[in-house]
């Protein structure tokens, strides 16, 4: 059995609203919204997990209480065993280096008045990886490993195109050494071409490394490339998880179905040929009751309506959330 | 190909900054049928929104346009801005990407709809307010009478795409410029959007350019497809023949760049190198520093783009035999083979 690195234990996470003059005034209590409902998951060493959804459902929300950015309103988030909030300074600080996030916009998640070796070497110093001394060195090794041209220590964030600022984003994060990278829509803005370029080497760095990897994104077919296993979430909860392959050629929850369903196919001869999906995403401000997925959802009964499914193993699949998932995966 | 409602010829537009001229349409060609839906892909600064905007007149405020624009018979680039006024909206109508920040956040949707059947058509109030909700209803908006009164802020992003493409076809015009409507939005809502947009092109027989970087959204939705590269178009032809026999060079890159059939966690084929500066285009074929088949004349010479039957065209000196389809000449040719995405952006 392979070894947990970091542990998800049924964490939610609700953001208070401030209560309005008018919810005062009506004695309405304050409005919440409801960004995570009790995730659980564990991520092993050395594989990809990656984490779809539509926006809203909770993917960044997760991955950044993941990172220590939002602290769970309840339930657990380990590292090693560990649990990572509440710990003492010293220990959290050696947990954020050991558990790096990378950000989707890169052109604001870089300082544009930082050199990229500026950029570099000041994680390098405030983590203590390197003497002094050997800083230059270590970002040059750095530059290399992403392939970025030596000459780009000197330069700002803006002379660099979307792809390249990706690359500096990695060197950064790889620059303490981490065990976990966190990617949030690491290469959502960017092109098919350069897209490839970017996942070709973050593929690359983690055989090299050893690095575990959370890969959240909406892009479907890149997903299914880079994981080992999967988290489909809606509304806040995961509802299947289980091996890549499995899950896309073989979607047993009713929602992955119409996720992928969605996608479109490179074939023109699927033309007209998808089933798709009524309806958006609920407001997590207002979590239907029992199954979060009922209202759109053609196989619902009322058991549905009032009843949250839990995650249960199938055979030869992985963990569904869906009271029907028997009936529904020998129908298909 | 029936009568085409849209005829572009040799339409360029450069824009000037700062002392540099930057050629960012050369001589684009195309025509739009009715009730057809023609797909501009490419990367990002291909060109595919400037030709959209060349299109409509409003690259013209920003540069330089060249070329004919013929719309039913009438060349619009020669128009004044109070003629094209009365084409733009009316005839033509146009979607953005943005449904956040392409609505008036001040104004009600109703009031938005409203304003454009009042500047288009001699409809009285209550025709108007009726002919709102009707285009409401018809884009799937639930409640549609109860949500004149909402602003856009009420609305979700997916819905807000929808009010604007009720608002761009409320006059009924016979073709809609559609500029990625569907790249902010969730897979299951752009699948619905897209749904739509076919659906309303088909039921109102409208001509429809549909402008995406996806090539998934191309096969799903587009009759016929524009590959462009740099401001210009490389390959063009019908969807099916496209993307099952791609012929140039980069429209096989970037068929292939798409992580669909390819072994999990492998290296994807990506095309070595990055698009050329607008301002330091090769004399050439502005592909040729990027391409595998390049010889001789790739990089003295620019391709024309030509005729190659069944109302195919293609600007390539050597154009990928289209025999067996991608895979196989994925297999035959180093181009294809790993190592070739070795970076590139240095």
């Amino acid at each position: 059995m392979s070894e947990t690195v970091l542990e998800v234990d049924n964490v939610t996470l609700a953001f208070p609203i401030s209560r309005s003059l008018m919810d005062v005034v009506h004695r309405r209590p304050g409005k919440v919204v409801r960004a995570l409902n009790g995730v659980s998951l564990a991520l092993q060493r050395g594989e990809t997990l990656g984490v779809v959804g539509e926006s809203g459902c909770g993917k960044s929300t997760l991955a950044r209480s993941i990172v220590r950015l939002y602290p769970p309103t309840s339930g657990h988030v380990r590292h090693h065993g560990q649990d990572v909030f509440g710990g003492e300074a010293k220990k959290d600080r050696d947990y954020n280096r050991r558990v790096q996030m990378m950000f989707q916009d890169p052109f604001s998640s870089l300082n544009p008045r930082m050199t990229t070796g500026q950029i570099l070497s000041e994680a390098l110093r405030v983590h203590e990886m390197r003497p002094e001394a050997e800083i230059p060195a270590r970002v040059a090794e750095l530059l290399d490993l992403v392939r970025l041209p030596q000459d780009a220590a000197e330069k700002l964030p803006h002379e660099f195109s979307g792809g390249q600022r990706q690359r500096i984003a990695i060197a950064r994060a790889l620059a303490v050494e981490p065990e976990v990278l966190i990617a949030d829509e690491l290469v959502s803005a960017l092109d098919v071409s350069v897209q490839a370029q970017v996942v070709n080497l973050l593929l690359e760095l983690q055989d090299r490394l050893g690095l575990t990897i959370l890969f959240v994104a909406h892009d479907l077919r890149l997903v299914r490339h880079v994981s080992n296993r999967v988290a489909v979430i809606y509304l806040g909860r995961i509802v299947e998880i289980g091996d890549s392959e499995t899950l896309f050629s073989n979607p047993s929850h009713p929602y992955s179905q119409a996720l992928l369903s969605a996608a479109p196919s490179l074939d023109p001869d699927d033309k007209g040929q998808a089933q798709h999906l009524s309806g958006e995403l609920p407001s997590p401000l207002n979590v239907p009751p029992g199954c979060a997925f009922h209202q759109r959802c053609r196989f619902a009964s009322a058991r549905c309506k009032s009843d949250i499914p839990t995650l249960r193993s199938l055979p030869n699949r992985g963990e569904v959330a869906c009271h029907h998932a028997e009936e529904i995966s020998e129908n298909a | 190909m029936n009568n085409p409602i849209l005829e572009v010829q040799g339409l360029s537009t450069t824009f000037h900054r700062g002392g540099v001229t930057l050629p960012a349409l050369r001589d684009v060609s195309f025509n739009v049928g009715k009730g057809e839906v023609l797909g501009l892909v490419g990367e990002s600064g291909s060109g595919k929104s400037v030709t959209l905007r060349s299109v409509l007149g409003l690259a013209r405020r920003y540069g330089e346009v060249t070329g004919q624009v013929r719309w039913q018979g009438q060349d619009l680039t020669g128009l004044s801005e109070r003629e094209m006024r009365h084409i733009r909206g009316r005839e033509i109508a146009m979607i953005f990407q943005e449904p956040m920040t392409s609505l008036n956040p001040l104004l009600t949707v109703g009031r938005q709809l409203t304003e454009t059947l009042k500047a288009h058509t001699d409809l009285n109030r209550r025709a108007r307010k009726d002919r709102a909700i009707e285009m409401l209803d018809l884009v799937g908006i639930p409640a549609a009478a109860s949500r004149l009164s909402d602003y856009p802020h009420q609305f979700s992003g997916g819905m807000r795409q929808r009010v604007m493409i009720a608002i761009a076809l409320a006059v009924g015009p016979q073709l809609l410029l559609a500029d990625e409507p569907t790249t902010a939005l969730d897979v299951t809502i752009q699948a619905q959007i897209l749904d739509l947009i076919l659906k309303l092109s088909q039921d109102m027989d409208m001509g429809v350019i549909l402008v995406t970087h996806d090539l998934g959204v191309v096969a799903q939705t587009c009759d016929r497809v524009a590959v462009m590269y740099a401001g210009r178009i490389v390959e063009q032809g019908a969807v099916r023949q496209v993307l099952k026999g791609p012929r140039h060079p980069y429209t096989v890159g970037l068929m292939q760049s798409v992580p669909e059939g390819v072994a999990p966690r492998t290296q994807l084929y990506s095309v070595p190198g990055t698009p050329p500066s607008l301002a330091a285009l090769p004399q050439g074929c502005a592909f040729a520093p990027r391409c595998a088949f390049v010889s001789g004349p790739c990089a003295a010479q620019r391709p024309e783009l030509e005729s190659v039957g069944e109302g195919r065209e293609l600007a390539c000196f050597h154009p990928v035999e289209a025999l067996d389809g991608v895979a196989s000449k994925a297999g035959a040719h180093p181009a294809s083979s790993p190592h070739m995405t070795e970076e590139s952006a240095a």
